[in-house]
């Protein structure tokens, strides 16, 4: 596979837009996924990335601009688009009548895989989503976790090229959420293209090799999460919490201790490269808040920086 | 065996052998129809004893029970047939009616609303058109099965006359399509079922009482019998009616008349249905 010349992108937007009556969704984005990459979307509630992924899954036209999706335009060729895709929605779609094993089977069915084809391919997914003890059981007293995985490998049965997962671990417990990352990083591994959505600054972090961030219907930066951090904030940060009503009468005592100071309703956050001479700076200009926390900048950081609001309210 | 794409390579190759076609349009259909098979398996004995007791009870008691009266009272009120026989058919076709607003009404909210069933179909290579169209045969598959059951018990009443009284089975499937492609167009359109107890009070349960089902509409006051014709169960009635009797050959253009209103409730049903369903998942 190995080759010279840049792969052209799975996926490519340009002026991407979504209007739902005189209301616009998604305000004319552009990007493009590169084949085997991880590529996500991070934004708050109602930023437009459900509403993004289904335009890119051809269940969903778009208003305006342009959108190939495998070199094809959903437009013309939606069902063949489909029959590529793996497709992980928001919330589960599961026929929960059924058993573990009769979703993956009458799900393969659709595709146009034979009933044995399904069959088999069924029994490897099970393996792969951990749920093979469960194939028999029906799917809805299984837990969140599991059902989450049970989709992911219902998307896998047609063998996709790219999986489009639409906030796979939203609600889920961390134990939960670190075993489906696991899987999703076996996926990746195999080269499978990844495309997510997420309002976790650390999902994207773990999962991503690039993101945009989207606020309010736009794409307000792109990189890898590494070079977003870079570039829009220091290395580290000092978190410090003040007693109650303290915050408020600071004014002026922190200046020129941090490259950017952000105030939070709970917090104040000093923007350093290095964190422990501002924690020290601070306690030598005698102030005393009730913890201090170093650490290294976040993706949350970027986008509290590129919004002025944090990601998770 | 272990999982092919273990082994990296592997599911390249295996994907250029058994890279999946997209069913045509009336295979994308037949695959929605298999998936309700598949949920039909577990609910099949419940629903087929339902399908026995139903017809035995209403035979029993107003067949046999109320009809022994109005037999003994007035013995030529049917045209020399019994009680019995005039209502089977009747009863035959509402009861396709009624499952066919049952079928055409939950599948659509589970489908669209609250399993979104659905729309995990339009994430394949299956269109709205197929979603539509397959729940359709299936209710088609559904009202075949009902109706071969009432049929049977009928026939065990004695209800049946005529050998022509199988057409009966087609004519109550078309009654009941002709019901089922409106109301899962306007099910489509609603966010909760709520709707669905309206209809059944206000629409179902009078076209039930009122199309010539228990009696005849001739005997409605004169100025209300028009109405029947606007009734798409009293041309459903009729047509049964004189299958299981063995008179539908007697009138045929009578007879065609009500089959082209049907199976035009069918077409139009069907297109709004299929409208609805794609207005809905294509958002
Ligand atoms: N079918 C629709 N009709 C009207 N408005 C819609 C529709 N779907 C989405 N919207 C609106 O579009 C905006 C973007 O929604 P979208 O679901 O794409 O956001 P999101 O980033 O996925 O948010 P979340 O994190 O809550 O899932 C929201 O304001 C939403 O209310
Ligand atoms: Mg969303």
């Amino acid at each position: 596979m190995p080759t010279d010349a840049p792969s052209p992108p799975l996926i490519r937007a340009r002026g991407l837009t979504k209007r739902f009556g005189s209301f616009t969704a998604v305000d004319a984005i552009d990007f493009d996924v590169a084949p085997g990459e991880a590529f996500g979307f991070l934004g708050p509630n109602g930023a437009g990335k459900t509403s993004t992924m289904r335009m890119i899954g051809c269940t969903s036209p778009a208003s305006g601009g342009t959108l190939t999706v495998l070199d094809m335009d959903p437009a013309t060729r939606g069902p063949e688009i489909r029959g590529h895709l793996g497709v992980v929605p928001q919330q589960d779609t599961l026929d929960e009548e059924l058993t573990v094993r009769e979703n993956l089977v009458i799900y393969g069915r659709y595709f146009g895989l034979s009933r044995a084809e399904c069959g088999r391919r069924a029994d490897e997914l099970l393996e792969f989503a951990q749920l093979t003890e469960r194939r028999d059981s029906r799917v809805e007293p299984l837990s969140g976790g599991m059902k989450r995985r049970l989709t992911i490998a219902r998307a896998l049965i047609n063998e996709p090229d790219v999986m489009l997962l639409d906030e796979p671990t939203t609600g889920l417990d961390p134990q939960a959420r670190h075993l489906l990352w696991d899987r999703l990083y076996r996926l990746k591994q195999r080269g499978v293209t990844l495309v997510l959505t997420t309002h976790y600054m650390d999902e994207a972090e773990q999962l991503c090799d690039r993101l945009v961030i989207m606020d309010k219907a736009r794409i307000v930066a792109e990189g890898s999460p590494r070079q977003l951090i870079e570039q829009y904030s220091t290395r580290e940060v000092a978190e410090l919490r003040f007693p109650v009503g303290v915050q408020e009468t600071l004014d002026g005592q922190l200046a020129g201790l941090a490259d950017r100071i952000e105030h939070l309703p709970d917090r104040l956050l000093l923007y350093a490269n290095d964190g422990e001479a501002v924690a020290v700076a601070v306690h030598d200009r005698g102030l005393r808040p009730e913890t201090v926390l170093v650490r290294r900048s976040t993706l949350e950081d970027v986008f509290l920086r590129l919004t002025g609001r944090t990601l998770v309210e | 065996m272990s999982a092919p794409f273990d082994e990296p390579g592997n599911a390249t190759r295996q994907s250029v052998l058994v890279r999946p076609v997209p069913p045509s349009a009336l295979a994308a259909a037949g695959r929605v129809f298999e998936h309700r098979a598949y949920q039909y398996r577990r609910a099949f004995r419940g629903s087929l004893v339902t399908s026995f007791v139903n017809p035995t009870l209403f035979l029993l008691a107003m067949g046999l029970g109320l009809g022994s009266y109005v037999n003994a009272r007035s013995p030529d009120a049917f045209h020399g047939v019994t009680y019995l026989q005039f209502l089977a058919p009747g009863l035959l076709a509402g009861a396709a009616m009624q499952v066919a607003i049952f079928e055409s009404t939950f599948p659509v909210m589970i489908g669209l609303v609250w399993r979104r069933l659905f729309h995990a179909m339009y994430a394949t290579p299956i269109g709205p058109r197929a979603v539509a169209v397959g729940t359709l045969a299936w209710i088609a598959f559904r009202l075949t099965l009902v109706t071969t059951v009432f049929m049977f018990v009928s026939t065990l009443f004695g209800a049946v006359v005529s050998p022509l009284g199988l057409l009966g089975i087609p004519a109550a499937v078309l009654t009941g399509l002709a019901f089922a492609g409106g109301m899962g167009a306007f099910m489509a359109t609603r966010r909760t079922p709520e709707a669905f107890n309206a209809i059944f009070r206000w629409v179902i349960t009078p076209l039930f009482l009122f199309s010539g089902t228990f009696f005849p509409v001739d005997s409605l006051p004169a100025a209300i019998q028009p109405i029947a014709w606007l009734s798409p169960l009293w041309h459903g009635v009729e047509l049964a009616r004189g299958a299981m009797l063995g008179t539908v050959l007697d009138d045929p253009p009578r007879a065609l008349v009500h089959v082209a209103v049907l199976v035009g409730l069918v077409g139009i049903g069907g297109s709004l249905f299929v409208r609805n369903v794609h207005r809905k998942l294509a958002a």
